[in-house]
């Protein structure tokens, strides 16, 4: 580990071993497409590059080269890992907006997919014929271009929603500004569930489908290069690049706003809230501003989400999901972006990789008929599926993780000169 | 609007109202024990009381495949899967806090919280995993026994099955032990201690370990008993069960003021009634826009007014604040 350590402290042997890392692994990938560990071990070359100290304009170019061409590139090889890597995005902006919330202000939010399904409802709504059942006539769907103006939209509604929220549970703390927020999430969600009477807004639990995509406006472009590229294909991309797109924004935001005054008056009131107030910082003003921004990233990627998916039903947006990002920011480190980004990037291809593989792998050992000291396991249970415990994984993330490092992987930058580690 | 219909299911949706909410109630006095002493949302409680529901479902259908269930006096097999169920839950009960919120005793305040709803998630998949290699199924159906399922007519629209007035009948008598023991014992007394002043009542020397220790047994156990007696009445269990009725007895706590014994019975028979109530009458008065569903919603509404416009609950136990 400290010889590692020591490659990556200094900038050429660094840059040479991740460069060499990203390009053996990516290799490894195309010619191994069916394998996880193959896959997995990119992804931890990308970690690496994190921890690598290089010039941060070189950083930034290898960072856009992996995520930007690479990545791509295995994506066309095998469709699976463009799907991993969208999914990941989608998290990792949900996970920065509830950092914002729950790491910066101190405020634990356990409704936070509420807001996600604002904005997915709200572009599903009117990307889909279903706005016609409320208005009445033939407008709707929306052409798909509408799309993005429906990310401010639903940008717009989400932090509606998170003002509508902050404004009833400003005065309680802790753990009752908990389970009031929990409460919030399922309101929503049996809203959704059962708003298809009086007047069919959400069409209950049938969910909405078609929902519009963005249309593919480079389609010219692609013609006059040659590439007669079919939706199927351009799609997964198309959506992979907006993903990146809306998480690098939302990187870069959450970067702003952590040394703004803003996000250091959130600090204040996270550290203590009476103090605080006498420092001359609007409590009111703060925390609805917290709510508001957390919520709209999350109203962002909903709609995103929404496109994504085509048909959106209320069982996408359940409490589980909002203690999955809970645990993403927990394991990253509250308060920390990259931690917060690490956190979202593990659990999603721990749910998505790891225990679908597994149960894939006990499925064929169990058609296979394979035999464990004497136990044939063509005998197991067949209601032991290894994919539907992700529950399981957020809830020993969260156990874990108090216990043994409250402040997570990547712990922020404050917290860890509060708890007098080294700075590494 | 259909009066007569209105006024004939009233009897019967109180009846329900009352059953649910001695359900509720039981559930709630494991939440506010343990709130009372460690002023500490025990966020696995659900699970802690659907634990005894599989206990429950688990003794019987061993009993049944013995031949045994039908032969049994029904008395005693109830009387063995409601100590069997106490039991299972108070131990769990016990080991969670033991692993899981010990260790974080003195951590700022949302950290247990985090950790215990990490346990709630733990546990809701271990029962899965369990029962899935076990039974290969995980959703439950408790066996019927005839004899509690045999019902009093009182009129032509309104009658009573065996098993309610057991829930009510078992559900009263927890209650009055519960009350006996929390008041005019020697252990009640350093519960309350405990409660009161963690650091005065261990310099009276009060093992305040084991008094901790002991309010989640206690609570877990009136959880175990609940989570049987729901099993005996609603019959389907799913390791995911447990979960709303438990957010719901939580809120029970908190409407009869939370850390209050006997504002969460209260708590738990209002929320019951309010609840039956809406379920049945909201589709009818509103012609069938609004449907049952939204009795959830109900519940969570007025966990959300108490808590914002009198946080005390009814009872008034006084809520400190320790953010």
């Amino acid at each position: 580990m400290n010889s590692l350590r020591a490659v990556l402290d200094r900038p050429v042997p660094a840059t040479a071993l991740v460069v060499a890392l990203l390009a053996v692994t990516a290799y490894a990938v195309s010619h191994y497409p069916r394998s996880i560990v193959a896959f997995m071990l990119f992804q931890s070359s990308i970690l690496l590059l994190y921890f690598a100290r290089m010039p941060g304009w070189l950083k930034a170019l290898i960072t856009a080269g992996a995520l930007g061409g690479l990545m791509p590139i295995l994506g066309s090889i095998n469709a699976y890992y463009l799907e991993i890597a969208i999914q990941v995005g989608i998290f990792v902006a949900l996970a920065l907006g509830l950092n914002i919330v729950v790491g910066l202000a101190g405020l634990l939010d356990l409704g936070y997919v509420a807001f996600f399904a604002v904005g997915a409802y709200s572009w599903a709504i009117f990307g889909s014929p279903q706005a016609n059942q409320i208005f009445g006539g033939g407008f709707f769907p929306l052409s798909g271009a509408w799309f993005f103006v429906f990310l401010l939209v639903g940008v717009g509604m989400a932090a509606g929603a998170g003002i509508l929220l902050g404004l009833p549970v400003l005065r309680l703390h802790g753990d009752y500004l908990a389970i009031v927020t929990l409460g919030f999430g399922e309101v929503i969600r049996v809203l959704a569930n059962n708003l298809d009477k009086p007047i069919n807004f959400t069409n209950g639990p049938k969910g909405i489908t078609p929902i519009a995509r963005p249309p593919i406006f480079f389609d010219p472009v692609l013609r006059a290069m040659g590439i007669d590229a079919s939706p199927n294909v351009v799609y997964p991309l198309y959506l992979y690049f907006l993903v990146l797109v809306i998480v690098g924004v939302t990187v870069l935001v959450n970067r702003r706003l952590e040394d703004s005054h803003v996000g250091r008056a959130w600090e204040a009131i996270r550290e203590d809230q009476t103090a605080a107030q006498a420092m001359g910082v609007p409590l009111v003003r703060m925390k609805l501003m917290a709510f508001a921004c957390g919520a709209s990233f999350a109203g962002a990627v909903g709609v995103l989400f929404s496109a994504k998916q085509i048909f959106i039903n209320p069982e996408s947006f359940t409490f589980m999901e909002s203690i999955g990002v809970l645990a993403m920011v927990i394991l990253g480190g509250m308060g920390s972006i990259p931690g917060a980004i690490l956190g979202a990037t593990v659990v999603t291809v721990l749910n998505l990789q790891v225990l679908k593989g597994l149960s894939l792998w006990l499925n064929e050992l169990r058609n296979a008929g394979v035999e464990i000291f004497g136990y044939s396991l063509a005998n197991l249970p067949t209601q032991l599926e290894p994919a539907k415990y992700e529950r399981m994984v957020f809830g020993l993330i969260l156990v874990l993780m108090m216990i043994f490092r409250p402040q997570g992987i990547l712990p922020a930058k404050r917290r860890r000169r509060e708890l007098g580690e080294s700075e590494s | 609007m259909d009066f007569p219909l209105l006024l004939g299911i009233f009897p019967q949706v109180l009846l329900d109202g009352i059953i649910l909410g001695f359900m509720y109630a039981l559930i709630a006095l494991g939440y506010t024990m343990v709130y009372g002493v460690l002023e500490f949302i025990n966020f696995a409680h659900s699970e802690i009381f659907i634990v005894g529901a599989f206990v429950g479902v688990e003794i019987l259908m061993g009993l049944k495949s013995a031949g045994l269930l039908e032969s049994l006096p029904w008395v005693l097999v109830l009387l063995l899967i409601l100590v069997a169920g106490m039991a299972a839950s108070g131990a769990l009960a016990v080991l969670v806090e033991r692993a899981a919120y010990r260790p974080l005793r003195h951590a700022p305040r949302l950290i247990p919280l985090i950790s215990a709803i990490g346990v709630s998630f733990f546990l809701q998949d271990a029962i899965r995993l369990f029962e899935s290699i076990w039974n290969n199924a995980f959703n439950l159906v408790y066996p019927t026994m005839d004899p509690l399922n045999r019902r009093f007519e009182l009129t032509e629209t309104i009658d009573v099955s065996v098993k309610s007035l057991v829930v009510i009948v078992a559900a009263l008598l927890m209650l009055w032990a519960l009350h006996v023991v929390v008041n005019r014992t020697r252990i009640g007394t350093a519960i309350r201690a405990v409660a009161e002043d963690q650091a005065a009542a261990s310099l009276m020397g009060i093992n305040v370990n084991r008094i901790i220790s002991l309010t989640f047994l206690i609570g877990g156990g009136m959880g175990g008993a609940a989570g049987v007696l729901f099993g005996v009445q609603y019959g389907l269990i799913n390791p995911y069960t447990g979960f709303i009725p438990g957010l719901k007895a939580f809120t029970a706590a908190v409407l009869g003021g939370i850390g209050n014994i006997p504002g969460a019975m209260m708590g738990g028979l209002v929320l019951g009634l309010l609840e039956a109530f809406a379920a049945s009458y909201l589709s009818l008065l509103t012609g069938g826009a609004f449907g049952a569903e939204y009795k959830d919603i109900f519940a969570f509404a007025i966990l959300i007014l108490i808590l914002i416009f009198r946080p005390k609950g009814l009872l008034g136990e006084i809520v400190r604040e320790r953010a």
